[in-house]
């Protein structure tokens, strides 16, 4: 089956700042993608190149089959929702999101209908009149949204959409863009640096560090089974080991252990408390086992133990992740 | 109490007069605007509506005496023929001038918005502003020159055999003339040459505040180069432009130096005001050629704004 987006060997160096180094990449059809990584990682220089902004200095990319190299951004079947929106400030709403039929030629009459209809889509019927610059963040980020799925891309390119939104927002633009994709079965390649966004949206997941992709996988792949130290450490911020260390494997490999998963046990390893915060949900006890830190997710319903105290501690031998990459 | 009080009341006439002044903020603002208001209302407004006075006035024409009586006879004789000449022929210069400004500023000012950095760009302000710290006379002298028959882009010309062609452009019929620096092309060129930095600056301003990502959002919903410059950067860019324009087109509307010692010969605006308020002491008509760019730019500027040319500021 042709692969919505794929990367072979893909490089794009600025000078000598390698941004992308190296990328091999498969996105599918109809597949909700994220691309998770801290600033710098190289995941939104991905997403350029998809988009034609950037091209790659070494290797191939193709997009529905085809090789995007030298393809310009107009040219390519492919739409994005930029970091800040990038709404054209000098006209309303529907001349904005009507923008990228009126360069294709279609009519005035059927361009306003098919932007009142995507503005539907995205819950701003209504909205047309109005200047970009009267809306709230949240409505512009719609507005964007809207401009782009009017053209019925093949793909669609999320660069870091929800970032400028507040937690109540954020959240609710999280479901509906979930339920926009599922609904157009269009394929969404979606650019986050906030680990639960992606864990919480995407079909698949790839971390990125250092401009290479770290591992690819479904988020229950990716939280449960870390391939490296640095995806262990990046998402969810486990606890990374020395396989020895929790009994599971040969000297030299690392383990994961995710906080959640150590839990007060009277049978267990005493520990001695160094740290305690209450989060609501649960509380965060910074632990010291054997010379060895470690952070432990726990109940506030349980009696627990105050900082300088010790505490018995185990877990599930199940729980602990050796990773394939030692360093 | 009273002694230990945390806002002591000062000592001294100015630091008292100063605390009142605080506490009166619209007296405050009041204080500080004065200055500017007489300076404009009487300086600069009041100067204005003098001379447009002036303009309703008429003169004898037997005694050369001007006749404090209001009348429309003087704007009357700017539509004799030989006075709308001067009108519609400074009009036009300042036109194409403005236009031709648009025209090279443009690209100028998008490589220095978009694309100098550091040097480059301390590079571009110097050499877009110092041809302005340099006498307005020197270059214009300067251009008589390059441009005279025994002038440099003459010698140019020759020296590449192209001889044929500057003959070719000047003898085109109302351009052309003898040479370059006696003919409306020449006038022309120094205006143009003159004006630009008036042009480039705050259309590299107005270009500066568009966002990269625009013209970026614009590529990827299809829109060709073409079509982003003529949708997205020149809209964005117009306030810059007209803004521009204003210096452009009201300079060379009221300049009487370069005609008179670039071009045919043939009088602008600025020159006859020149003429009429000194050797033909004629201070009414003086004053109604100069009612008449005051009156241009109020068009244009209306014109511009209907057109939405502010629309994005």
């Amino acid at each position: 089956m042709t692969q919505a987006v794929s990367f072979r060997g893909v490089c794009r160096h600025f000078g000598i700042v390698r941004a992308v180094d190296g990328v091999d990449l498969d996105i599918a059809d109809g597949e909700f993608f994220a691309m998770l990584g801290p600033s710098g990682s190289g995941k939104t220089t991905c997403l350029r190149l998809i988009a034609g902004f950037e091209q790659p200095t070494a290797g191939h990319i193709e997009i529905y089959g085809e090789r995007a190299e030298g393809v310009p951004p107009y040219r390519r079947n492919v739409n994005t929702v930029f970091q800040n929106y990038a709404l054209f400030p000098h006209m309303d709403v529907r001349d904005n999101v009507a923008f990228g039929l009126r360069v294709k030629g279609v009519g005035r009459a059927e361009r306003n209908r098919a932007a009142e209809e995507a503005l539907e889509l995205v819950e701003l019927a209504g909205y047309g009149d109005r200047r970009a610059g009267a809306l709230s963040g949240g409505q512009r980020q719609r507005v964007a949204l809207a401009r782009a799925l009017v053209n019925k891309p093949r793909v669609l390119l999320l660069d870091e959409p929800l970032g400028a939104l507040d937690l109540k927002l954020r959240e609710q633009m999280q479901e509906e863009l979930r339920r926009l994709q599922r609904a157009l079965g269009m394929t969404f390649v979606f650019v986050t640096h906030d680990q639960e966004e992606a864990l919480s949206m995407a079909d698949r997941v790839a971390v990125f560090a250092h401009g290479t992709i770290q591992q690819v996988g479904t988020p229950e792949e990716i939280y449960r089974r870390p391939a490296s130290r640095f995806v262990a450490d990046f998402v969810g911020s486990s606890n990374v080991l020395p396989a020895e260390f929790v009994g599971a494997g040969p000297a030299g490999r690392w383990a994961s252990l995710r906080p959640e998963d150590i839990r007060l046990d009277p049978a267990g390893r005493e520990a001695r408390v160094t740290a305690r915060a209450y989060h609501g949900r649960v509380v965060k006890l910074g632990l010291e086992l054997d010379g060895q830190a470690l952070t432990a997710l726990v109940s506030p319903a349980e009696t627990l133990p105050e900082p300088g105290q010790t505490a018995r501690i185990g877990w599930d031998p199940a729980k602990v992740h050796v990773m394939e990459h030692g360093a | 109490m009273t002694d230990h009080a945390i806002f002591a009341p000062r000592a001294g006439l100015v630091a008292r007069g100063v605390d009142w002044v605080i506490r009166h903020p619209r007296m405050f603002t009041f204080l500080m605007i004065l200055p500017i208001v007489l300076w404009l209302g009487i300086v600069y407004i009041g100067a204005l509506i003098a001379l447009l006075m002036q303009s309703f006035f008429s003169i004898d024409e037997f005694s050369g005496v001007v006749q404090h009586e209001f009348t429309l006879k003087t704007y009357a004789e700017l539509l004799r023929p030989s006075n709308f000449d001067i009108i519609v022929r400074t009009v036009v210069m300042a036109g194409s001038v403005t236009l031709a400004s648009a025209v090279l500023a443009f690209p100028i000012a998008y490589f220095a918005a978009r694309y100098a950095k550091g040097k480059w760009k301390a590079l571009f302000y110097i050499g877009v502003m110092l041809p302005l710290w340099s006498s307005y006379l020197v270059k214009v002298y300067a251009w008589k020159l390059v441009l005279a028959k025994e002038g440099i882009l003459n010698w140019v010309f020759a020296k590449l055999h192209l001889t044929w062609a500057l003959d070719g452009i000047l003898s085109l019929p109302v351009i052309g003339g003898n040479s370059l620096s006696v003919s409306y092309l020449g006038t022309f060129i120094v205006f143009v040459y003159i004006w630009l930095p008036y042009m480039i600056i705050p259309v590299q301003a107005s270009l500066e505040r568009v966002p990269g990502p625009l013209l970026e959002a614009a590529s990827d919903l299809g829109a060709t180069p073409r079509q982003s410059f003529r949708m997205v950067l020149f809209p964005l860019a117009l306030p810059g432009i007209v803004a521009g324009s204003i210096f452009t087109f009201s300079l060379t509307l009221g300049d009487y130096i370069i005609p008179q010692i670039i071009g045919s010969g043939r009088l602008f605006i600025g020159q006859a005001v020149y003429t009429q308020q000194g050797t033909a002491g004629n201070i009414p008509l003086a004053a109604a050629f100069t009612v008449v760019p005051i009156v241009l730019m109020g068009f244009y500027l209306w014109g511009a704004r209907k057109m939405g040319a502010f629309d994005a500021l």
